[in-house]
């Protein structure tokens, strides 16, 4: 027998796209077996729900079998030794479960950071340092006339955003859909999204900020002293500078480009304070591309449980910022984490060497559905359900709405949230 | 059980001011004396302190997508200002946008117990009770804002009344909000155009209707929805010079009927657009005394850091213009808009030395209590946990004189400030900061301490100095429970989520659900929020 689910959020990118059908093998008793189609989702999408097998495994403690207490205790006595745990993750995994983590942090005392700080996070510094004109992807829908996306690839990381949210859908005020928009990427090479764009910007690698500052000044009616900005000719930035200003609704998405190139916040800061000034002469507002399905909650659940998004310390007792100092690879790349608690993550495929090796040497906890290098290499592994596959959650789409994640799956394995509440009940506090 | 002995209380809504009175607690509600085993019962010896219901916030920013885009953009605000956890209690951090816990902390601390979360944006009330749930000690509910909503804009053009209060009551239910929030009616749809209304009959673009029409349907709504707090509202031109008048003008358009307007103290300025303000608070207070259905809040400005965050999205554009200081703007589609920016209240800035006089003109101005409420706007014209500050003000008229001598003489000339020699008196205070606020709210066992009331209870020590004796209770009681002693948390606990359930006509779901196609990017079936996300929550019935 076969149950049909409509209206399915998919949690693997930023989208969170919640219009997935999904088609799952029953027995007689109602016991969900497997995926068996599913429509509407991405590639990416599908590989999420198939390629996950939900049935229960035992936690393990180095590498050997045990029970849920077991693995519990083990895992507070981890946590109970150590001066200074890293807990790190966080942005695959529900609001419910971030929650729990926050809580987990401030009883142990533990540094606390999300893989926003080795994604997002420069976008993070960059509203702190100069704010944040935004909208929600409905806005873009449906008003959005202009549309620039700079440092990002959303055709291959964020595959149904154009058809969903940005350069195709017809909106209330964009009854043409594609043919009522102006389309530019601004890129270091070519890209698949490049190659739909109306205006494809070539920026030499490095070179972001330049750039930015000059389409800056042509906005303000200045004149630029070059024929070329980052390689970019100035007539070209010059003539989107004139877009810019003329435009009805217009709206940038950025990413990783920005972010993890030279520059990173200053670069982001350039881009925001650029938005906000289009603001004299039009509508303009701009969109972090989040990546994981829910790193946009993480940062929400961070920020409200410890005034932060990312980069915390709780060892004084309370909530220290430390983007740097905090962050998750430069703990690790100093030799400072004496222990790690993984949710929802993969630092150790991830992190550059000097990070990776020194958490392959501390005792590690992993609480992950799907094996990875770092379950592989972690002391305590808790297999656990995928929250919007075989368990109930919420994850927030990139611009911040948030969404009911709902089984598609029968739960037969503990969820993160469980799991967490069980460690924080055998932890001692700090 | 419990009993809290000898105390001197004040209780207005049961005629009580200042008698000594014992206060008898079964089961989380207040109980006669002879319901109580009074060998059985834990003892409170309140001789010579004074006793009053739990405090009743009628209006703050404290929950939500606003404010915690607040809370990430102004890291700056926390670093002096945070709590260590404790055997019971979570860590937290923040001056104006303290986190979820330390929110609970520092309201129960103050002696209030039930708070009420200002705006929020529909599309994403699933996560202001996210953050509800993780706001402990307090009984609390959101407001919803409609004031520029599509749905409800199309049906006012329309002539269809009837369709905008069935979808109305649906997205109360959808939301679990307890009223309906009204922020610059049709200013907030026209910012995303670029534009603002600056007057009652100004067009909204591409929806024909005016905010006087929008006024006057959503209104009609809720008296006929029968919700217990009426339309809150936030009138056109905020925090501009001259809005004194269009504020009159938008009294006189209620017509009478029920409502509430918030942060009065931002509405009522004279003098000529982009121009210094004068203090128009006598026209407005005269003509709320005119109206005895209208309830207001004052919204008084506390020198110091404040972060402004309302829905009204050209206002914040304003204010970035202003003070050249960051920006954060979030247009919801369909919906409402929004934006936050920091500020600082300087006692020697013109402007805002007028801001605190006109607030306060409005305290002493308005007659009756019952209809004037204390608030900050929290965090918008200073942090909620400075009432005891503006509680002196209002108490003491030497102290009040004192401090407006300090302001900018320019600012003070012609005020009718010092000349206003009326005190308010404990019974008033508690009027103003709970019987009224719950009355106003329609909460029938909040704000008083008569029996079947529920056992949200201050003891305040009887100090000369008004601003010490509402800073730091001796004991604050939550459901029956001691959660404050001398001032500082003893226990968290988590409170009650408040919200609403208006009946509807089943059929406008069809309508909505056609509305979802073209509006929104997520599903109809997505969108109301489940009751998992309210756990602790209590359903407020429709019967005004």
């Amino acid at each position: 027998m076969s149950r049909t689910i409509e209206n399915v959020v998919c949690t693997f990118c930023g989208c969170l796209c919640d219009d997935i059908v999904v088609e799952v093998d029953e027995d007689e008793n109602g016991n969900s077996g497997r995926i068996a189609r599913m429509r509407k989702a991405c590639a990416n999408g599908r590989g999420l729900f198939t390629h996950y097998d939900p049935t229960p495994q035992p936690p393990t403690v180095d590498g050997r079998p045990v029970s849920w207490e077991e693995a519990v205790a083990e895992a507070a006595r981890i946590l109970d030794k150590a001066d200074s745990p890293l807990i790190y993750g966080l942005s695959s995994t529900a609001t419910e479960a971030q929650r729990k983590v926050v809580e987990l942090a401030d009883k142990v005392g533990a540094i606390l950071d999300t893989t926003s700080s080795v994604c997002h996070g420069p976008s993070g510094l960059a509203m702190q340092a100069v704010g944040e004109p935004t909208c929600t992807l409905g806005e873009v829908r449906n008003r959005a006339d202009l549309l620039i996306f700079w440092g990002c690839n959303p055709a291959v990381s964020h595959v149904r955003h154009f058809a969903r949210y940005s350069a195709l859908p017809k909106g209330t005020y964009t009854p043409e859909g594609r043919r009522g928009r102006t389309v530019v990427v601004v890129d270091v090479r070519p890209t698949a999204s490049s190659r739909t764009a109306d205006l494809f910007l070539q920026v030499a690698p490095g070179a972001d900020f330049e750039a930015l500052t000059a389409l800056r000044a042509l906005i303000q009616g200045k004149t630029v002293a070059a024929d070329a900005v980052g390689s970019v000719p100035v007539s070209q930035l010059a003539s989107l500078a004139e877009q810019m200003k003329s435009c009805r609704f217009g709206v940038v998405f950025m990413g990783m480009g920005l972010t993890q190139s030279r520059g990173r916040d200053m670069n982001v800061s350039e881009l925001f304070t650029l938005v906000a000034e289009l603001n004299q002469y039009t509508r303009f507002s701009v969109l972090p591309m989040r990546g994981h399905g829910n790193v946009t909650g993480a940062d929400q659940v961070m920020t409200w449980l410890s005034g932060y998004p990312f980069a915390v310390s709780f060892a004084r007792g309370y909530p220290s910022y430390g983007p740097g100092e905090f962050s998750a690879v430069d703990v690790l790349a100093r030799g400072e984490a004496d222990a790690a608690l993984i949710v929802a993550s993969d630092p150790l495929a991830h992190f550059p060497a000097a990070a990776a090796r020194r958490l392959a040497q501390i005792p590690a906890i992993a609480l992950d559905p799907v094996p990875s290098l770092t379950t592989q290499a972690a002391r305590v592994v808790f297999p656990t359900a995928c929250y919007g596959v075989d368990a109930a959650g919420t994850a927030y789409r990139m611009d911040g709405v948030p969404l009911r994640l709902r089984p598609v799956l029968r739960t037969a394995r503990p969820t993160d949230a469980d799991v967490l509440t069980q460690i924080i009940e055998a932890v001692k506090s700090c | 059980m419990l009993g809290i002995v000898n105390g001197t209380v004040y209780d207005p809504p049961n005629g009580i001011n200042g008698e000594v009175r014992d206060i008898w607690i079964k089961d989380g509600r207040i109980v006669a004396a002879e319901d109580v085993d009074r060998a059985q019962a834990q003892i409170v010896d309140a001789a010579g302190l004074v006793v009053m219901a739990g405090g009743v916030d009628i209006h703050s920013h404290f929950v939500g997508a606003k404010v915690n885009a607040g809370r990430k953009f102004r890291p700056e605000d926390h670093r002096d200002h945070v709590r260590s956890r404790t055997s019971f209690s979570r860590s937290g951090a923040g001056y104006t946008v303290p986190t979820t816990h330390l929110t609970g902390y520092l309201y129960a601390e103050m002696g209030y117990t039930t708070v009420m979360e200002a705006a929020t944006a529909p599309l994403v009330a699933r996560h202001t009770h996210e953050e509800l749930e993780d706001t402990p000690l307090l009984d609390k509910g959101a407001y919803i804002t409609m004031g520029n909503n599509h749905f409800i804009m199309r049906a006012i053009q329309a002539g269809e009344r009837e369709k905008a209060r069935d979808y109305v009551a649906w997205l109360l239910n959808a939301t679990k909000g307890y009223a309906i929030k009204v922020v610059n009616p049709g200013g907030v749809e026209n910012w995303k155009w670029g534009k603002n209304v600056g007057e009652l009959d100004d067009e909204v673009i591409g929806f024909g209707v005016t905010p006087r029409q929008i006024l006057d349907a959503l209104t009609w709504i809720s008296d006929t929805l029968r919700l217990p707090h009426p339309p809150h509202i936030h009138c056109i031109n905020l925090g501009q010079s001259g809005n004194a008048r269009t504020t009159v003008e938008t009294i006189q358009a209620l017509d009478g009927r029920r409502a509430h307007l918030c942060h009065l103290q931002f509405l009522s300025y004279e003098g000529e657009a982009d121009r210094l303000p004068r203090s128009g608070a006598a026209a407005v207070a005269q003509a709320v005394n005119a109206q005895p259905y209208l309830t207001v809040d004052v919204g008084q400005v506390i020198f110091g850091p404040a972060t402004t965050m309302t829905s009204d999205g050209p206002l914040q554009y304003r204010l970035r213009q202003l003070t050249g200081h960051k920006w954060l703007n979030d247009d919801v589609e369909s919906e409402t808009g929004g934006g936050v920016v920091p500020i600082d209240y300087k006692r020697n800035n013109l402007f805002n030395a007028v801001q605190w006089i006109t607030g306060l003109e409005l305290f002493l101005l308005i007659e009756d209590p019952w209809r004037v409420f204390l608030t900050t706007d929290h965090p918008n014209a200073g942090p909620f946990f400075c009432y005891p500050q503006v509680i002196k003000l209002l108490m003491d008229r030497d102290y009040r004189a004192e401090m407006c001598e300090r302001l900018p003489a320019r600012a003070r000339k012609g005020t009718l400030l010092p000349d206003l020699k009326r005190e308010y008196s404990l019974s008033e205070i508690a009027i103003i900061t709970r019987a009224g606020t719950a009355r106003a709210l329609g909460l029938t066992r909040k704000g008083h301490l008569g029996v079947g009331a529920d056992a949200d209870v201050t003891v305040y020590p009887a100090l000369d100095d008004p601003e010490a004796m509402f800073a730091h209770p001796r004991y604050v009681l939550k459901g029956g429970e001691i959660v404050v002693r001398e001032g500082k948390l003893v226990r968290e606990q988590p409170g009650r989520t408040l919200y609403v359930a208006p009946d509807y006509d089943p059929t406008i779901e069809a309508d909505v659900r056609a509305h979802f196609e073209t509006a929104y990017t997520v599903a109809f079936e997505n969108y109301p929020v489940a009751p998992e996300y309210l756990p602790h929550a209590e359903e407020v019935i429709c019967s005004l």
